[in-house]
């Protein structure tokens, strides 16, 4: 127990350290959150009267994808090539606690994050209601599935490698993600890809639960849990720890 | 010593790699608290040798064992992790933490280890205990490298060319620790491409070539085994006439190189008398006399023809 918690610790303070997390994990939300609530320009679905009702739960669908996904998939790309993985694989520390405490530190980045962007919406007047307690298996499928693809890329790939297709990728479910303006505003066929998507299911669910008379789609459910199972078995099949 | 049972150990150990076999048939063993060191060029099976004894090779056939226990199954494995101390080829810490910060979070990864301060100034890197791996210098990284593999107080520890781009004072520092666990009753297997590090710290070496151990031995014995037999080699001045010498000796005198001469014969009193009697009557001068076989020319026709990758 006393190995786990000083990893855990050592996580925390690693991603309190780099630069590039801290920015990605809770400037680029924030700062869109504050941004396009006061420069109204961006589209939002009928009915919405002012865009911090949609930024809100969008922004913490990205928060969590940067996190679970781009975060954890950088830096476990790194420790990979650095032989961290590898060191740690012969103390008593052991790979099942690595991997645990790696995923308490997601667990705790996200409280973090869910927090700072709750109180700025809050502060911008985001109004939430809905079934919000759903937010929280939402949150946890989309994490399962984020750490997935995190892995699976750090696993696989070279981490110089793994830095670029996670921070495209970033972009690319960024912009397919129905997190700074609806889906609905895709065309067609775009918008059944995205939807398949776990950052598309994840913004549909979370507008789902936050937002008053609303509910969580069973569709993003469903694309949810399946992308929750199945990347991190494919991550877990192909993962090389050296 | 004979009698206790080894602290590691190798039996036909095996170790493929797809169609390539990195390690063939190897036999090995070190007795508690014995200092081993595995020598030999790049790519001659070291560190397959020993990623297969802490568990991080599967071996295709043979076994091994280290304090008893099979590193290469999982419980076994397992229970051995507080036991033992690993120092990788390269690599193995968080790029962004420092020694200090590195050692703290190892230490508390065992039931009972060494204090990360103590171990710092033993291994000379309190002046650095902030800077982050990777602005570590190679030979900073690894002395922290070893310290992570003592904080544990393990009872045997893996080192992985410990001294690999270290300078010299870091390589004092190493070998010192080195001794101190040999003294401590602290079993060690090391590899080396470097003979000169394997006779400083080692009371056995076990020559690799190309995946299979071709001697082991004391550095005396192995330079007393010498297959091309015994020599007699000095200085004197260059251009000397090898042949007439070579008639005076009864053996053949080459001149390796200007002025350092090699006489194919064992170096016995009366042979060195008439070597020292023919240079007086020429009053030639004579410097650097050896006898006997020395251990780099053991090693280099043991693994000769290898490409040293």
């Amino acid at each position: 127990m006393k190995a786990w918690r000083s990893q855990l610790g050592a996580e925390l303070r690693l991603t309190a350290r780099r630069g590039d997390s801290v920015l990605l994990n809770l400037a680029i939300p924030v700062g869109l959150l504050v941004f396009f609530s006061l420069v109204d320009v961006l589209p939002r679905p009928p009915g919405v009267r002012h865009p911090v009702q949609f930024l809100t739960p969008g922004l913490i669908a990205l928060a969590v994808m940067s996190t679970a996904m781009v975060s954890l998939g950088i830096a476990t790309g790194f420790e990979r090539q650095y032989g961290v993985l590898k060191r740690l694989g012969s103390t008593p520390l052991g790979r099942g606690r690595l991997l645990t405490a790696k995923i308490a530190s997601i667990a705790v980045v996200e409280v973090v994050q869910v927090a700072v962007l709750v109180l700025v919406g809050l502060a911008l007047g985001w109004s939430p209601g809905g079934p919000m307690g759903l937010a929280v298996p939402v949150i946890l499928l989309a994490t399962g599935a984020f750490a997935g693809l995190g892995l699976l890329m750090a696993g696989s790939l070279r981490a110089e490698v793994t830095l670029a297709a996670a921070n495209g990728l970033y972009l690319l479910l960024l912009l397919l993600g129905g997190m700074i303006f609806p889906l609905s505003k895709l065309p067609t066929a775009l918008r059944d890809v995205a939807r398949a998507l776990p950052s598309g299911a994840l913004s549909d669910a979370l507008h789902g639960a936050l937002t008053t008379g609303s509910s969580v789609p069973v569709r993003a459910w469903i694309v949810l849990a399946v992308w929750a199972v199945a990347a991190p078995a494919v991550a877990a099949r192909l993962f090389r720890w050296e | 010593m004979a009698t206790a049972p080894p602290a590691v150990e190798a039996a036909g150990l095996t170790v493929r790699y797809g169609s390539k076999t990195a390690v063939d048939r190897t036999d090995l063993a070190a007795a508690p608290g014995e200092v081993v060191a595995l020598l030999g060029r790049n790519g001659a099976g070291k560190t397959s040798t020993v990623e297969a004894l802490e568990g991080y090779r599967r071996i295709s056939a043979g076994r091994v064992r280290v304090l008893g226990l099979d590193p290469q199954e999982r419980s076994g494995h397992r229970a051995l992790t507080g036991r033992m101390g690993v120092m990788l080829q390269r690599g193995g810490v968080y790029p962004g933490m420092g020694p200090a910060e590195a050692l703290r979070l190892f230490a508390s990864y065992y039931e009972r280890p060494l204090d990360p301060g103590e171990l710092m100034a033993r291994l000379d890197l309190e002046g650095v205990a902030a800077t982050p791996w990777r602005r570590l210098s190679g030979g900073e990284q690894q002395r922290l490298s070893m310290a992570l593999a003592l904080v544990g107080r393990p009872e045997v520890v893996f080192l992985d060319e410990p001294t690999a781009g270290v300078d010299p004072g870091g390589r004092l520092a190493i070998r010192g620790q080195i001794a101190d666990l040999r003294a401590a009753g602290v079993t060690v297997v090391l590899t080396t491409h470097e003979l000169e590090e394997a006779e400083r710290v080692a009371d056995r070496i076990v020559i690799m070539s190309r995946g299979r151990v071709v001697a082991s031995g004391t550095a005396a014995e192995l330079a007393a085994a010498d297959p091309g037999g015994a020599r007699i080699r000095f200085g004197a001045p260059p251009g000397l006439d090898a042949v007439a010498l070579g008639q005076e000796m009864e053996a053949q005198v080459t001149e390796d190189r200007p002025g350092e001469y090699t006489v194919a014969r064992a170096g016995d009193p009366a042979a060195v008398a008439r070597l020292t009697s023919w240079l007086a009557g020429r009053n030639l001068p004579l410097r650097d006399l050896r006898t006997g076989s020395r251990l780099e020319e053991v090693f280099l026709q043991l693994t000769a023809g290898e490409e040293d990758r």
